[in-house]
């Protein structure tokens, strides 16, 4: 969920749009130093599919269904740097041309779901992928541990930012105790999501997916019966 | 596919807010939005003035009122997080038709909603009078990186592309009988987001190789 406009107050929000737009700026940096002149139409695309993904609903039962956020995915997918500057490209067109979430809070939520999550997630999946066994079947377990704790993780950043510059006076422990308890559901759903749709992109195309590069590099190509 | 079009927010008119160049509008509606979100929630009357200059924009524009209406869905669930908090705030309590409530959380319910609608309302009507191609230039002349404005550009040339795409994909699970009920589908579901990720990294490559062969050096194009 988007945070609106009036949520945090003005300076918080003020602050989190210069720390989301340092975060971008490092995210354009790395990107281009990845992608170099392909940045423009794969980033591009990139956001497109992570907008569309969203639009994805996956029932969970009784009439409710979510959606994918997709930090973790895109960050394992694409690579840290570029999968940050698309989701934060989707916050940008989100707010500006679809009215989800509010202008000032633009940074704000650039900051929680895009930044975190995508930290977090990253951070995550590169220190389970350096316990994991080095195989390529490893790369969606990797990812799935990411994206479960990136959605709390998050969360309890957006009670910090609350605390710093929250518009309504709620005890500061409800409010955690709510916000990770359900975003630690919401984490399960991501991790099992993420967890598919990796695992079914590195089983066919694994030279696609940036998390599974140092894997795929460790592999020697044996032509049997060629050696004559 | 060619040159981006009128997004489904996008309502076409020839008003003098429409005409009004996209950067100008993108810092009132930035500037706005910091004085609703800074102005204290007991000001009552001010809030008037402000629902008062939108409206007068919104009649301005000759957008249908209805038409913006529709489209203020998307603060629902805010609402609701605004109708709990009397409920969960501290603060005194106060008796409303019997039932405890805390003055804190009213006021603050009252300010989310007030701040959150006339943001939705003054976000709405700056996508319903400005086209893509229009806000995209907007943002280059307030010197957003010009990379970042290319990718948003690519992204809302390609999203009508990306989501029929997935429409298609829609289209086919259900003429095999498909039907999304409860977490025994996902595996379905996110296999579908694994090929849209597939075909829409392959359609960036492609697109890319294009661009080259038309002299693309990684520089604005438009």
């Amino acid at each position: 969920m988007h945070v609106p406009d009036g949520f945090l107050d003005a300076p918080t929000s003020v602050a989190t749009g210069a720390v989301a737009a340092v975060g971008i700026a490092i995210a354009l940096r790395g990107a281009r130093r990845e992608l170099d002149d392909r940045t423009a139409p794969l980033a591009g695309l990139v956001a497109t599919f992570v907008f569309a993904t969203q639009m994805i609903n996956f029932p969970v039962g009784a009439g409710t269904s979510g959606h994918l956020l997709g930090g973790a995915l895109a960050a394992v997918l694409v690579g840290p740097y570029t999968g940050l500057l698309c989701l934060s490209v989707v916050f940008v067109v989100q707010c500006l041309l679809f009215a989800d979430g509010g202008i000032t809070a633009l940074g704000t939520n650039i900051l929680l779901m895009g930044i975190v999550t995508v930290v977090v997630g990253w951070a995550l999946f590169k220190i389970t992928q350096a316990v994991l066994p080095k195989r390529v079947s490893m790369v969606a377990p990797a990812a799935a541990i990411g994206a479960l704790l990136s959605v709390p993780v998050a969360s309890l950043a957006f009670v910090g930012l609350y605390a710093v510059g929250g518009s309504v006076d709620i005890s500061l422990g409800a409010l955690a105790t709510a916000m990770v308890g359900v975003h630690t559901l919401i984490g399960i759903g991501e991790a099992l999501i993420t967890f598919l749709a990796v695992g079914s992109i590195a089983a066919v195309r694994p030279d696609l997916v940036y998390g599974a590069r140092p894997v795929l590099a460790q592999r020697t190509l044996v032509l049997k019966g060629a050696a004559r | 596919m060619g040159s981006p079009h009128g997004h489904k927010l996008h309502f076409h008119g020839h008003s003098w807010l429409h005409r009004l160049p996209a950067h100008v509008k993108l810092v009132a509606l930035v500037v706005f939005m910091l004085t609703v979100v800074a102005t204290p929630r007991g000001w009552f009357p001010v809030f008037g003035i402000y629902l008062l200059v939108l409206a007068a924009l919104v009649a301005v524009s000759h957008v249908p009122p209805t038409y913006l209406a529709k489209r203020m869905v998307v603060e629902v669930p805010f609402v609701v997080f605004a109708l709990v908090l009397p409920f969960v705030a501290t603060g005194p309590r106060t008796d409303v038709l019997g039932i405890s409530l805390s003055e804190h959380g009213l006021l603050g319910a009252w300010g989310l909603l007030v701040k959150g609608t006339l943001g939705v309302l003054a976000s709405l009507l700056l996508a319903a009078t400005t086209e893509p191609r229009a806000l995209l230039a907007g943002l280059e002349r307030l010197h957003v990186p010009s990379l970042l404005v290319q990718i948003m550009g690519f992204m809302i040339r390609y999203l009508d592309v990306v989501t029929d795409e997935l429409w298609r994909m829609h289209i086919a699970r259900q003429s095999r009988g498909f039907s999304a009920r409860d977490p025994r589908q996902w595996p379905v579901l996110a296999k579908s987001v694994g090929v849209l990720f597939i075909r829409s990294y392959e359609r960036g490559e492609r697109v890319h190789l294009a661009m080259l062969s038309r002299g693309y050096d990684g520089g604005v194009s438009r």
